[in-house]
């Protein structure tokens, strides 16, 4: 079985972002960039699959910039088998990025799609779920749990009250929940195998697909500041000010 | 104009997020029509009907549409939005709960349109906030989509009434069946507390409370304030607590009248569930936690001696 798995580059979860002073975006140079933590879910169950031998091969797609390919080679050195780049420099919308992966999966006809719930950077938590609706496939959204058995796949999945288990029909396309799995760090020895290993350039132009969108982002704010606090010295204090000022209990 | 609000049900119950989603509905200004999809849907669809400012309630009860697989409610949204050749509905809104946020990017793409995910506010019947990278920062979003597709958060609107509306309801024969997806089983976490998200009070611990055991105490303190229990990620990947108990950008996002934070640092990742808060209360004994710098009351103090006493002073 092919498993084809979608990673973002995405400024590293630790960095605290700065917007810029003309409300036009977040200031994104020279800051780490990584994979996002929920692309990396992804990846590491697509190796999990394979090391199990139900997958056979993992196709790792970005799609993004060229600087993105330091994402597909680190997905690489952790197990993948090749890497796919459609390279775009504009900020794509979800569905934009939808109707690429569309077009790279009916190139290369995975059995399974895993892609991360949502990138840390934009938040939409969609690509996954537009894939499915393009692709016309079931999806198992922010999976804890996958288990591929003939032609279905078993996701458990983690919704507001628990957990729910879906049954789809292969092909599918499951996004990835943190506690999924752990991802695995890259040895040395991976990392110098990962550059060997067959990295494809594609253009939205040449996958034939259209990126134009029906959002515009107007503008990008700080969000308000929380007024600064006080310190109490004692519980007393703390329930005094909470029923006296606040009017809370 | 005319809105079509996806209900947030379980099958059994109407849930509170969708008296929130009809709130920002309302705020786009238009006739409000509400879609219960599910199987078995009466009293769910009657208590719909109830909702203030509902013009119209579509019940689509079918054995399709159980458990709400996305496979099979997204072509139905998409259906009810492309009859009279797209003249149907101007905007879709259903709440950012994992049921919304599972169904409408399927729905969005279908009628091959952006989605706006999580706005917190209205601007104009276009134009709408939401946050990104982790709520460091808030987009003002503009759709030129003929439909717009929007998920919304929950907190950053106040409910609608959930009585005093008398809305036609009516049934919707169309049945999709995809086939591709069927309900296997769930298991549900049971609690007797009020719901994380629609709680007033909410007290939640962090890896400083070091084991399972030890949430006793904010059980306790948390019953005597008809609180809710909440989590941070440290907590729950540390095993303390299950899963669905955890605030924050990759959990559940609260904004109740009080937040108390016993034994949390404060990470990125937590403040984004909680910050928009009214008062927040935190309680670590580190002094340089990141808590401090958002928290309206903070003490430095040990929690296991501080959480009893405050239990005892309330």
């Amino acid at each position: 079985m092919k498993v084809l798995v979608a990673v973002k580059r995405v400024v590293d979860y630790n960095v605290k972002v700065r917007v810029k002073a003309d409300n036009s975006g977040v200031d994104l140079a020279n800051v780490k960039m990584s994979m996002n933590p929920f692309c990396e879910i992804a990846v590491e169950e697509a190796v999990r699959l394979k090391e199990k031998g139900v997958a056979t091969e993992i196709v790792v797609v970005s799609i993004g910039p060229t600087t993105a390919q330091e994402q597909l080679r680190t997905a690489l050195a952790l197990g993948a088998d090749r890497a796919i780049l459609v390279e775009s420099a504009e900020d794509l919308t979800s569905l934009a990025v939808a109707k690429l992966l569309k077009a790279v999966v009916d190139k290369e006809q995975p059995q399974l799609v895993i892609l991360g719930k949502q990138a840390i950077d934009s938040d939409n938590n969609q690509t996954g779920q537009m894939l499915a609706a393009l692709t016309g496939y079931g999806q198992g959204t922010f999976a804890s749990k996958v288990e591929v058995a003939g032609d279905k796949v078993a996701v458990t999945r983690e919704v507001d009250g628990g957990a729910q288990t879906v049954s789809l029909s292969l092909p599918a396309i499951v996004t990835t929940d943190l506690r999924l799995n752990e991802p695995r760090y890259a040895s040395l020895p991976n990392i110098m195998k990962a550059k060997k290993k067959p990295l494809e350039v594609l253009t939205p132009d040449a996958l034939g697909v259209s990126t134009a969108s029906t959002n515009k982002t107007l503008k990008v704010e700080a969000p308000a500041a929380r007024s600064a606090g006080i310190k109490v010295k004692s519980v007393a204090e703390l329930v005094e000010k909470l029923k006296n000022e606040a009017k809370v209990i | 104009m005319t809105i079509l609000v996806i209900a947030e049900h379980d099958g059994k119950a109407l849930a509170p997020a969708t008296l929130n989603t009809v709130a920002a509905a309302a705020k786009i200004g238009g006739d409000i029509n509400v879609l219960v999809a599910g199987q078995g849907i009466g009293a769910v669809a009657e208590a719909a009907a109830k909702i203030a400012g509902v013009a119209k309630v579509l019940v689509a009860d079918n054995s399709a549409y159980a458990h709400q697989l996305p496979e099979n409610v997204a072509p139905l949204v998409a259906a009810l939005v492309q009859v009279g050749g797209g003249a149907g509905y101007s905007h879709i809104l259903a709440a950012a709960t994992s049921n919304g946020k599972n169904i409408l990017p399927r729905v969005a793409a279908q009628l091959d349109v952006d989605q706006i995910s999580e706005i917190v506010s209205v601007i104009s019947a276009d134009t709408f906030t939401r946050p990104i990278y982790a709520g460091n920062a808030i987009a003002t979003v503009q759709s030129t989509a003929p439909v717009k597709v929007i998920t919304v958060r929950a907190t950053g609107f106040d409910p609608v009434a959930a009585e005093g509306g008398s809305a036609a309801v009516e049934a919707v024969a169309a049945v999709h069946d995809a086939g591709t997806s069927s309900f296997v089983g769930e298991e549900l976490a049971k609690s007797d507390r009020p719901e994380l998200t629609a709680a007033k009070i909410v007290v939640s611990g962090g890896r400083g409370m070091q084991n399972g055991d030890n949430f006793k105490l904010l059980y306790t303190l948390a019953d005597k304030l008809g609180a809710a229990v909440g989590a941070s990620r440290a907590a729950v990947d540390a095993g303390f607590v299950p899963n669905d108990m955890q605030v924050g950008q990759t959990g559940k996002i609260v904004a109740p009248q009080l937040y108390i934070a016993v034994g949390i640092s404060g990470a990125i990742q937590h403040l984004a569930g909680m910050k928009d808060s009214k008062v927040i209360v935190a309680i670590n004994k580190d002094e340089e936690a990141p808590i401090f710098q958002v928290a309206d009351y903070g003490l430095v103090a040990d929690l296991f001696e501080a959480v009893p006493e405050l239990e005892r002073a309330i």
